[in-house]
Parts: structure tokens; C-alpha cells; sequence
């Protein structure tokens, strides 16, 4: 608001417009016109609180400082993974390394082993794709946030910044991971790619 | 199948390149090298003489799907079969890729019998 006080200048902002409308009816009020005014006039009210709530959102602390901190704390369940991933697949190697020691069966039983432990350590690069997911929810949060307050105080909100240059299709179309029934199945991608021979 | 056939993957997650590195040798596929993203890819397989090509499509700068396209849009590497392994599993994504001109397309997560049936597939229509 203008004079720094969104609440007081909006609250006299319904005040003049209530009035100008009473201004302008010829003769009495009927009840219903009169019930329709005062709701028109709380409607008002509650438009000119809620923005002045916005308005005094600690919108630093939400920039600055929580959303920062929580893409961290991403960033390192992501280091976190990747090191304990990489400290599994370490022992993996090993245990391939003794494998031409040990006798059959059990070799194979090994390898077979190892295999299973390569296959689910792959979760880790999920896990790293869905937090970036994620990380990138937070910032167009952040983003709104930012704007809905500008709006509210009656600045202007910053444009979100123009990608520099196009996107390629592959960047398009580059969407992650989805949730558990939202992709495709290796079975269908199969079918998929076999109905283009 | 020739398995002395010099392979590149491409992966930015470091530790997803190991496991396929690891899961190929259990192929006896042991001449595997590795980049972390398309142009880094393009240059290795420009410079290089590789069979086969096991690429992620998520990357900066250069996704898989782009380095897929300038891999058939060049004279040398044209026919160079070419796995896309992904996340990336909607329809769409497959059939941005199968126009692309991807030899196979194994969705994240996936098992080592996946990966060994489509390299064979891919490597006898090589």
C-alpha cells in the first residue's frame, strides 16, 4: 500500500465505496439491499485483512532462510545416499573378487547375490532425481510466494527469469521419475517399441 | 556377439555409471568407458571407436535424447545401437526416443536380465 498502512487506507477505501453506493440509491433501502451492502461491505473487509496479512508474511525468512535450508538438507540425503551407496557397492567388488575363490555352488549363488545388491543400489539415483523434483517444487514456491506478497504491498513482482536459450526437446520432455502407476511399464515400453517395426 | 566391443555409458550420476559398469563386466563386457553428460558423450564418441552406446536421457547440458539425435544426424556414428536407460517413462518420452531412432529403451529401475536381453537384441540387429 501506498502510505504503508494497507489496512487503514483499504478500510477507508470501502468505507468512501459503501458510501458512494448509498449515494447513488434513490429513496429508502429495502432490507434485502441493505443486507446485500453490509455483506458487500465485510466481503470488502475481509479482502483488505487478508491482504494486509500477506503483505506482513515474513517473506525473508521464507527466502532466506527456509527454503535454503530445506533444499540442504536435500542436497544432503542426496550425499548421504551416494556415499553409503558407493560404500555398498565397494564390498560388491570385493565379494566379486573372492568369487572365483569360493567353489560351486556357492559361486554362482554369489554372483547371483551381488547382481540382486547392483540392481537396488540403482534407487539411489531415483531417490537423487525425485529430491530434485522436489528441490524444484520448492523454488516455484518460493517464487509465488515472493510474488503474491509484491502484489499484496503493491509492488511490482519480480519476472521470473526467461530461460537464456530454447529449450531442446530432450529438456522438454525431460520430466523424471514417476510416482508408482503414473509411467510405463518395461513390459508396455516393449510392446510400445515393437508396434514401430 | 562380440563382447571386446569398446562401450560407452552415460549417466551424470556417478554411482549409477558404477553399477552399470559393474553389471556389464558380469557380461564380460570390460572394455566400458564413461561420460556424465551428452556433449561430453559426443566427444568421446567422435574421437573414439565404440560399439555400443548405454546413455540416461536427464542431463545438463545435453539430455540423452539430444545426444541421441546428433549421434544419428552424423555421417560416422549413425548406426551406432544406442540404449536409452531412464526414468523417464512416459509414453511420450519412448516415443520421442523411438523417433529419435533408439535402438532399445530400459526404464529405471531396472534388472540386469533387462539389460542383458537388449543388448543382444540390439548388438545381433548391429
Amino acid at each position: 500500500m501506498p502510505d504503508g498502512t494497507p489496512g487503514t487506507s483499504d478500510d477507508d477505501r470501502i468505507e468512501a465505496a459503501v458510501r458512494a453506493v448509498l449515494g447513488s440509491m434513490a429513496g429508502d433501502l429495502t432490507a434485502r439491499e441493505a443486507a446485500l451492502l453490509a455483506e458487500l461491505e465485510a466481503l470488502g473487509r475481509t479482502i483488505a485483512r487478508a491482504k494486509a496479512e500477506i503483505a506482513a508474511l515474513s517473506v525473508d525468512d521464507i527466502t532466506g532462510a527456509h527454503i535454503p535450508s530445506a533444499t540442504d538438507e536435500l542436497d544432503a540425503i542426496v550425499g548421504h545416499t551416494a556415499e553409503a551407496t558407493n560404500e555398498i557397492l565397494d564390498s560388491c567388488e570385493v565379494l566379486e573378487r573372492l568369487q572365483t575363490e569360493v567353489p560351486e555352488p556357492a559361486s554362482t549363488a554369489l554372483q547371483g547375490a551381488v547382481t540382486r545388491i547392483y540392481e537396488a543400489c540403482s534407487f539411489q539415483d531415483i531417490t537423487g532425481q525425485r529430491i530434485s523434483k522436489v528441490v524444484s517444487a520448492l523454488k516455484a514456491i518460493e517464487s509465488r510466494v515472493e510474488a503474491a506478497v509484491a502484489n499484496a504491498a503493491g509492488r511490482v513482482a519480480p519476472a521470473p527469469a526467461a530461460p537464456a536459450v530454447p529449450r531442446t526437446e530432450g529438456q522438454e520432455l525431460a520430466h523424471g521419475p514417476q510416482l508408482p502407476g503414473g509411467g510405463t511399464s518395461q513390459e508396455e515400453i516393449d510392446r510400445l517399441l515393437a508396434s514401430f517395426d | 556377439m562380440d563382447r571386446n566391443i569398446n562401450v560407452l555409458i552415460v549417466d551424470d550420476y556417478r554411482t549409477m555409471l558404477r553399477i552399470i559398469r559393474n553389471l556389464l563386466k558380469q557380461l564380460d563386457f570390460n572394455n566400458v568407458d564413461e561420460a556424465t553428460d551428452g556433449q561430453e558423450a559426443l566427444a568421446k564418441l567422435r574421437a573414439g571407436n565404440f560399439g555400443l552406446v548405454i546413455s540416461d536421457w536427464n542431463m545438463a547440458p545435453m539430455t540423452g535424447l539430444d545426444l541421441l539425435k546428433e549421434v544419428r544426424a552424423d555421417a560416422k556414428l549413425k548406426n551406432l545401437p544406442f540404449i536409452m536407460i531412464t526414468a523417464e517413462s512416459k509414453t511420450e518420452n519412448v516415443v520421442a526416443a523411438k523417433q529419435a531412432g533408439v535402438s532399445n529403451y530400459i526404464v529405471k529401475p531396472f534388472n540386469a536380465e533387462t539389460l542383458k536381453e537388449k543388448i543382444e537384441k540390439v548388438m545381433v540387429h548391429a
